[in-house]
Formats: structure tokens, sequence, C-alpha cells
């Protein structure tokens, strides 16, 4: 069971702690094999198959499978892990920010440019409740 | 006796190594983030430090899930460049300083900071990102690298007080290296920014500026920083900043600031960048 943490309060925020680091270990190590061109090829070739050797849950395999980012994340997937596996797909960071924070990649990089996300309504849950 | 006379800390960017060595530092989006490394280039060619003590994180790179050090120290003789997924970075190969180095872990084990050893290890943009934005391209980089590896992925990092503490130690541990050697200790990552989740870019400009500040002047007042703020307010990867205070700790409790830059945005990340000068021999005042 999940011990409650007082980061659990940031919104859009999931913290690689020792517990998720403990769940995702498998698909971690998974997404680290790809940086091999090998391993690669053979993820290519049938990407199922390859990932019934990886003995991680079938809704983690799912979730890699839909590239499902923020749903990796949620099952201890961590974003510098999960980087090699958009990597080996050809994708760039701002590609798999935007489908994260459920966005465009221009309105994304935009954001960026004039300044990022602004810390103010962004710090705790209660802010975000009222969200659209 | 080894001096330890100055940091810098810089932000370790990975697309920042990407524009160097794809020739786009004049492109209308860099340029600004590299004027801000034009007098670092200039003063580190003066400076010639003969070996750095850098302290960087690892991104998935020589450090999978199997093994998570908190602290790991280079000791190699030779650190090769990380192959990260698109072929290693063309950048010459790093070379260490096996005899400092097993001074320091000695030095810093009896003062009860449990390091690890580490004597095989491919260092990966976090570390060769900052001496390219300093050094440019080369043909060898003209200085010893001993790269100090701080877990910052798996939550929690070390406390903003353990990694100043350790920098303390560092300092005198430099302080008591009997062979007269110029040193300098880089503390990198940074400054805000988050790469995961809805809250994906999140950028606090004076959150940053703050941590500048009390960095030069009041670094104690920093060490009070909870993990908990720096995930709120800096972002779940601006935690990285544990890092600059181990640099910090390192130096002179007076510093003089002779360069201080800070650009939003590279990639998703603030970039900040400081050379901070020791105004007493660094590590003696903080016995």
């Amino acid at each position: 069971m999940r011990v409650p943490q007082p980061y659990d309060d940031i919104p859009g925020t999931t913290v690689f702690d020792a517990e998720r680091s403990r769940q995702g270990y498998h698909l971690n190590q998974f997404c680290m094999s790809l940086m091999k061109p090998e391993n690669r090829a053979a993820f290519k070739a049938n990407e199922a198959e390859c990932l019934k050797a990886w003995p991680m849950s079938e809704e983690q395999r799912q979730r890699v499978l839909a590239r499902d980012w923020n749903g990796m994340i949620a099952l201890g997937g961590n974003i510098y892990f999960l980087a090699k596996l958009f990597s080996a797909d050809g994708k760039s960071f701002q590609h798999v920010a935007a489908i994260m924070t459920g966005s465009t990649q221009e309105a994304y990089a935009q954001m960026m440019l004039n300044g990022g996300r602004n810390p103010d309504g962004n710090r705790s849950l209660s802010e975000w409740k009222n969200r659209g | 006796m080894a001096d330890l006379f100055a940091g810098l800390s810089t932000s370790h960017v990975p697309a920042i190594g990407a524009a160097i060595d794809l020739g786009k530092t004049r492109e209308p989006y860099w340029q600004p983030v590299f004027q801000g490394y034009e007098f670092a280039k200039r003063w580190i060619d003066e400076a010639k430090p003969d070996v750095l003590i850098l302290v960087y994180n690892d991104h998935a790179t020589a450090f999978s899930q199997e093994l998570i050090p908190t602290f790991a120290l280079g000791c190699a003789a030779q650190f090769p460049i990380a192959d990260e997924g698109w072929g290693p970075r063309p950048v010459p190969v790093v070379e260490g300083h096996p005899e400092m180095a097993a001074h320091l872990a000695q030095s810093l084990i009896l003062e009860e900071f449990d390091m690890t050893i580490v004597n095989t290890m491919d260092v990966d943009h976090g570390l060769t990102v900052p001496l390219s934005l300093v050094y440019g391209q080369r043909q060898a980089w003209p200085c010893k690298v001993i790269p100090l590896a701080v877990n910052v992925i798996q939550y929690p990092p070390p406390t903003a007080n353990r990694c100043y503490r350790l920098g303390q130690a560092i300092g005198r541990a430099v302080a008591s290296y009997p062979e007269k050697l110029r040193v300098m200790v880089w503390g990198t990552g940074g400054m805000s920014h988050q790469l995961q989740g809805p809250r994906v870019g999140l950028i606090n400009k004076a959150f940053d500026q703050r941590f500048l500040d009390l960095l030069i002047d009041d670094p104690e007042a920093l060490t009070r920083i909870t993990p908990l703020e720096f995930l709120r307010e800096s972002g779940s990867e601006g935690i990285e900043l544990v890092m600059w205070l181990i640099m910090r700790g390192a130096l002179s409790a007076k510093v003089k600031t002779l360069q201080r830059f800070y650009h939003v945005p590279a990639s998703n990340t603030a970039v900040g960048h400081l050379i901070l000068e020791c105004q007493s021999p660094g590590g003696r005042a903080v016995q």
C-alpha cells in the first residue's frame, strides 16, 4: 500500500520515489535496453513480442504500445528512461511534452519561448480543482 | 598545496550540447544562451585550472535502475563519452585525476560522507555539456576532471544541507592535497524545470533569481530549502539545484562574483550560470 506523501499535492507531477521506482523497474529497464541498436531493431520488428520478454505488468505493456506517456509515468516510468523510448521512435522531447500536457507541440514550444509555465496557480492540487 | 580558487555553476541541457555539435550557436534561438558564456570562455584560458571536480548527474546512462548511488566519485584515469542512444557526442575523452580522486575518496569517507567509488564509468551530457560551454570545441580538454555523479533522478536526492556540507568537506580535502595544483569545483544542472506530466514546462524565475542571490551571499540560507519546496517551486527536475550547493560549499565563505547569467528558455529549462572566485583559500575558511 502506498504511503501518502506531502508531494502528492503538487498538481500534474508524479515524483519518482522509491515506491514508483520499484513499480517501474522492468518498464524502465526495458527502456534502458533501447540504447543498444540491436535492441531497438528487435523492438521495432515486433513490439508486442519484444515486450513479453520483460516481466512488467500487462497494463505497463499496453501503455508502452499506446505510447501513453502519462500512463507509463503513473505506473512507475521515469522520464529519463522513457526518453530512450521516444528517441527510438525519432520523437523529440517537445513532441512528448505537448502530449503529456494535452497541448500541441507548437503551443508548448511557444509557452516555453514566452517564459515557461508560471508557478502561480500550479503549486497545489487545490489550485487545479476549478481548471477547465 | 592544491589551491581551490574558484567555482562555476551552469545548467547542462542536452539540447545545448546538440546546438554546439551541430554548429547552431549563432542561430537566433541559441545566440542569447551562448553569449552568456563568452566571459567564461575568455576567463578560463587565463584561470587555467589543472583539475575540475565536476558535480553532475547521470541521466539513466551509466547507471540504470540496477544501481543508484547517491554520491559516486569517478576515480578512473579516463571516462569515455557515453552513447546516449544517438551516438557519443563528438567531444574528447575525459581524463581523470586518479591520485587526487583517491585522496578525495579517502578524506570524504573519513569525514563520514559514504562515497561510492567508481572505477569504470561513461559520462553523459550532464558532464560534457558544461565542458563544451566553457571550453568550446577542442581536440583535448585542457584539464583533468574528477566526476562526482549525484543521484537526483530517484527521489529523494541528497538534501541541500547534505550537499553543502559535502562541498565543505571537498574544500578541506583539496586543501590537504600536497601537490601544487589549481582546482575548481563545478556544480551543474538546474535551474527551474519540469520534464514530466501535465505540469511539464514549469519555470520559476523568481525562485531562480533568489537562489542565485543567496548562493553568492548567504548559501547557509539555501541549506534550509526542503525537497518538497524544490519540487513545488523549481519543478520536479529543478531539484538538480542541490548540486550547485556542493560547489558553493567548497568555496570560501565570501566570494567575488565574476559572472552571473540567467536566460529562459533553453529547450525546456531555465539556464543559469555563475563564476565565483574565492576570497580566501577555498576549504580553509570552513574548518
